[in-house]
């Protein structure tokens, strides 16, 4: 009930409050941007110390999410790891967890563009997948039909008050919200957004429960882009 | 009695001075190993610490160090240099008398450690960094006193705890040490004297004619104080016909930005052309250097200020002092009344200017407390133990140590004399690993045992350490320079900073300016003449009235009438007591009304204003919990107003004191409060390093990592030894729910419901105060739903 459900390209879909979206008939979960490994990534390459601690962060939600709807397959939208190295870096128990997320499903991990190249994790690695009219893939198309992809990390505001990542959808398209812990975002009014959708577009936010609101009417605009 | 040498007795003579009775003790008990002396401003109180010194010396026989000085400013050891320069050239006495501060040169320091001076002029952190190196035993050995200047400033801060630990350190090196403590009138002089001594020796203490009683006033003017707002703008015409009557005014307010505008509005009005300066630590220091040097030089007639100029340099001629705003703590009060007139023996001259109608009752409370002498101040608690963490590190870098033996060392400092062996390795232990959850990250792997020692694993590390050293801790801030040139002109928090466009306006040293953009970590403005400017926001801390002072106005409330009162205030509260009722010193009052659209809960808790904004935290999330969608707050010294979608019916439950609690644990964790606690906990304890050699941090970075890190020790270490610090520090410090107890405690739970139709007269003005806090709960989550569905249906997509 705190979910947001719609038809998309006929496809009868929730977007669900913790920013991953559910397509119960085909029993489809799809997740974007999980950026596992992105603290080791930015210590390896001699950033700030981040503590570890994001990736089972990010890892238990996806654990709740599955939990809570039982998929028959599960799509990770590209960019689920920082970078190839962080996914050869991962810790045991962090490989034993996904492990047993992929245990009696489908798993199936959408190259991004952070994470090109197959991974030594269980599943099976795409470059995109078609189901029904829909198509998964991490980068959004210029001409893209039918279309559900991340990359971009879409953030909006109801007016007056603070942003949240958000779906960002029109006719054609559903851009996801990252789901990783500590990703930025990208203002569903820059630009980059705002040309690939049609002015009617859907905003719907995350949070305790979907809200959904015209992108147009959304706020939020200065955010630096990282994705 | 010790007689003066024939050498001082001349100087004395051709003074024409004659030796204070407080210095001739001073003299006499110069043997004592700890002597404390409570004497006014103006007293002669730095030349009483000195004279034994100078007396010692004058013979020239002693090699090397001989005392050492701290001052909490760099400035004043500046100063006391040139001071101690006429006595020691006129009588031509063997000293050779240098500082050693942050600004002290590097080939300056490295000499000062080879062949150091018979006095030295320091401050705590450079006194601390001192003991870090090598050859301190070789520095130190011969000490025989030590001078802690403005002490009582110094017992405040953990400034305090540093000096101390830094002085049992030497105080090993230098078995004679006597120790001397100078400071103004305190409450606690017992206190101040026990952390001063080398625990458990005795400290006795001096105390100097405190001279005649101060002539304090409260400004009344024609024009009513306003309801709300700590501008008192209009006070200005008032003050300005003071600084005319008076040789030189110190205004003195209680945060910088009140100051900046204050400023602003002072020149606006001043047509005479008086000379009128700023003062606050905000400023650049080549900005503050100008207008204490134009003070010195009698230039001025007036100076806004902040408590900048609290402590320091004897300004000579101020004739009066002026406090903006309810001065909160009657100790300050007395200690800023005490700038004025720095001639011995003739009253100082004060007058206070209420900024709003609820601080005209409480500047009336707070004459009367001064003229009773009632001081205020909290006990302070046992040493902080991320001062020790720093103090360990410190120590490391000197050179390897025993552990027993630092313990014992550290268990003659006051603070730390209850210290327990377990606490004590507990910091230990987090110094040599970062404590359980960071174990795995070899940047905070500092110290490795060896051989029964233990010392730094990495030597070059000493450096770095060294670097990150101190206890004053800087809110990340901006620095502000025009955009042609090179001139600061100050800092602004980088909070505010980020929410700056190109094109905004805001005040800084008196001017309005322009931000024009940031280049580098360097906020570019350019002059911009007459446009309303907003306004900064420094990090002037929040003092919250204290204790006694709140009291006295629960007290003063309960009279039948107010003569002392102006009438505009007097009737405010014959109003408030005809329509509602006023809050009694054993219960809680609560009104419960409608205003604005929302259900409105005022609690006057009189607890001080972060006091009120943890029981604000606490409320709001019990109300959230029992479904009243609270929507935000907004606290004051006095009160704390909620409003949301319902109304409270039965407010008592909320402040059950075991609810309280659990309310608060549930809470503490998320708090942005906690965090920034966090923050300044774990950099003096060295978990989080300010500086490095790649230059500083940027404050957003730092932030960053801090918090991600406070969010990490939560979630997986929550028993790590920098939340636990963090959780007491809070308790105290910014969270302050002793406060909360106490006010549990003083009214047993006693809830005084008042349901009313509309907004009460003391209420009202909390309608006017600014910082409101916003509650992200279902209250607020049901009116963004509504707002997303507006907008739907106004995009004809409700069908959707």
């Amino acid at each position: 009930m705190n979910d947001y459900a719609f038809t998309f390209c006929g496809a009868a879909v929730a977007a669900r409050p913790d920013g991953s979206l559910w397509w119960p008939v085909p029993r489809i979960l799809c997740v974007s941007d999980l950026h596992l490994g992105k603290s080791e990534r930015i210590a390896r390459r001699g950033g700030t110390l981040l503590p570890p601690y994001e990736t089972q962060d990010t890892l238990w939600r996806l654990d709740q999410a599955i939990s809570e709807t039982n998929p028959a397959t599960v799509i990770c939208l590209g960019d689920s790891f920082d970078d190839l190295g962080a996914a050869m870096a991962l810790s045991e128990d962090t490989r034993s967890t996904i492990f047993r997320l992929q245990a009696g499903r489908r798993w199936i991990w959408i190259e991004g563009n952070h994470d090109p190249g197959p991974v030594d994790l269980g599943g099976s690695h795409l470059d995109e997948l078609t189901i029904d009219q829909v198509t998964f893939r991490h980068i959004a198309l210029p001409d893209g039909r039918g279309e559900i992809s991340g990359h971009y990390h879409p953030k909006a505001a109801v007016p007056g008050t603070s942003p949240r990542k958000c779906f960002l959808k029109d006719d054609n398209r559903l851009i996801m919200p990252a789901f990783g812990a500590y990703t930025g975002g990208l203002s569903v009014n820059d630009a980059a957004l705002a040309d690939l959708m049609m002015p009617s577009a859907l905003a719907i936010l995350t949070g305790r429960r979907s809200i959904a609101l015209p992108a147009a009417a959304t706020t939020f605009r200065r955010q630096k882009r990282r994705h | 009695m010790t007689a003066l040498p024939a050498r001082f007795a001349d100087w004395f003579a051709s003074k024409g001075w004659s030796i204070h009775p407080h210095q001739q003790a001073m003299l006499d008990r110069a043997d004592e190993p700890a002597l404390l002396l409570i004497a006014p401003t103006g007293g002669g109180k730095t030349l009483s610490g000195f004279l034994p010194s100078l007396v010692e010396l004058a013979d020239g026989r002693h090699e090397g160090l001989h005392t050492l000085y701290v001052s909490p400013l760099k400035a004043l050891a500046a100063d006391i240099k040139r001071n101690l320069g006429t006595p020691v050239s006129e009588m031509g006495l063997p000293i050779r008398v240098e500082d050693r501060t942050g600004d002290t040169s590097y080939t300056q320091k490295r000499r000062q450690r080879a062949d150091p001076p018979h006095i030295l002029l320091t401050t705590p952190e450079s006194l601390a960094l001192l003991t870090s190196y090598e050859d301190a035993p070789r520095i130190f050995k011969g000490v025989q006193r030590i001078i802690v200047d403005e002490i009582h400033a110094l017992a405040e801060s953990k400034r305090g705890d540093q000096l101390m630990l830094a002085l049992s350190r030497i105080q090993s090196m230098a078995p004679d040490l006597r120790r001397v403590g100078l400071s103004a009138t305190v409450e606690d002089p017992e206190a101040i004297a026990r952390s001063l001594a080398r625990h458990p020796d005795p400290c006795p203490i001096l105390r100097a004619d405190p001279g005649p009683e101060p002539d304090i006033s409260m400004l009344v003017t024609e024009e009513k104080p306003p309801w709300s707002g700590g501008g008192a703008a209009y006070s200005i015409p008032a003050v300005l016909d003071l600084v005319k009557q008076h040789q030189t005014t110190l205004i003195f307010h209680n945060t910088r930005a009140q100051a900046e505008i204050y400023f602003h509005n002072l020149w606006l009005a001043n047509d005479d052309g008086l000379p009128i300066g700023i003062h606050h630590g905000s400023l650049d220091r080549s900005q503050r250097e100008k207008v204490e040097a134009a003070m010195v030089a009698g230039d001025l007639r007036a100076i806004v200020c902040t408590g900048s100029l609290d402590l320091g340099i004897d300004w000579g001629d101020v004739d009066l002092v002026i406090q903006i705003g309810a001065p909160k703590n009657v100790k300050r009060l007395i200690q800023r009344i005490g700038r004025a007139n720095h001639r011995y023996n003739a009253p100082s001259k004060a007058v206070l200017v209420p900024a709003n109608r609820f601080e005209v009752v409480e500047c009336v409370a707070a004459l009367q407390a001064a003229r009773e002498n009632d001081l205020d101040g909290d006990p302070k608690g046992p040493g902080p133990r991320d001062v020790l963490c720093q103090h360990i590190l410190l120590m490391a870098c000197s050179g390897p140590f025993d552990a027993t033996d630092l313990y014992h060392e550290i268990k003659t400092v006051g603070a730390y004399s209850d210290l327990s062996r377990a606490a004590f390795d507990d910091c230990l232990e987090f110094c040599a690993t970062g404590g359980y959850a960071l174990r795995a990250y070899d940047q905070w792997k500092r110290l490795k045992e060896v051989n029964g020692l233990w010392q730094l694993r990495d030597p070059r590390s000493a450096a770095r350490i060294r670097m990150n050293m101190g206890t004053i801790f800087d809110y990340e801030t901006l620095k502000v320079k025009w955009k042609r040139g090179s001139k600061m002109l100050g800092e602004i928090e980088e909070g505010f900073a980020a929410t700056l466009t190109p094109g905004d306006t805001f005040l800084i040293g008196g001017q309005i300016v322009r931000y024009e953009g940031l280049n580098q970590l360097t906020v570019e403005v350019s002059r911009n003449k007459g446009r309303e400017p907003r306004v900064a926001t420094f990090n002037g801390t929040k003092f919250a009235t204290s204790t006694q002072l709140s009291q006295r106005i629960l007290r003063m409330f309960q009279q039948d009438s107010w003569p002392e009162l102006p009438d505009h205030t007097a009737e405010w509260l014959h109003m408030q007591r005809d329509f509602s009722k006023l809050p009694e010193p054993g219960r809680i009052l609560v009104e419960t009304f409608p205003q604005d659209g929302r259900e409105n809960m005022a609690v006057y808790g009189f607890a001080g204003i972060n006091a009120h904004r943890t029981l604000g935290l606490i409320l709001t999330q019990r109300m959230e919990a029992a479904g009243l969608h609270p929507l935000g707050f907004v606290v004051t010294d006095y009160a704390l107003l909620i409003w949301g979608l319902d109304e409270v019916t039965d407010p008592a439950p909320l402040f059950d004191p075991q609810n309280m609690y659990d309310g608060l644990e549930t809470w503490l964790q998320g708090n942005a409060v906690m965090k920034r606690t966090f923050r300044v906990a774990a950099t003096i304890a060295g978990l989080i390093e300010r500086n490095t050699r790649q230059g500083r941090k940027s404050g957003r970075q730092a932030t960053f990592s801090s918090d991600i890190l406070y969010d990490t020790l939560v979630k997986y270490d929550p028993d790590h030894l920098m939340l636990r610090i963090t959780r007491e520090e809070a308790m105290r410090g910014l969270v302050d729910f002793g406060r909360v107890e106490d006010m549990l405690e003083r009214t047993a739970g006693q809830v005084d419901h008042m349901r009313l139709g509309r907004v009460t007269p003391l209420a009202a003005p909390l309608f006017l105060e600014p910082g409101r806090i916003p509650v992200w709960g279902e209250g607020r989550e049901r009116l963004m739903q509504d707002r997303a569905a507006e907008l739907m249906a106004e995009a004809g997509l409700s069908d959707l």
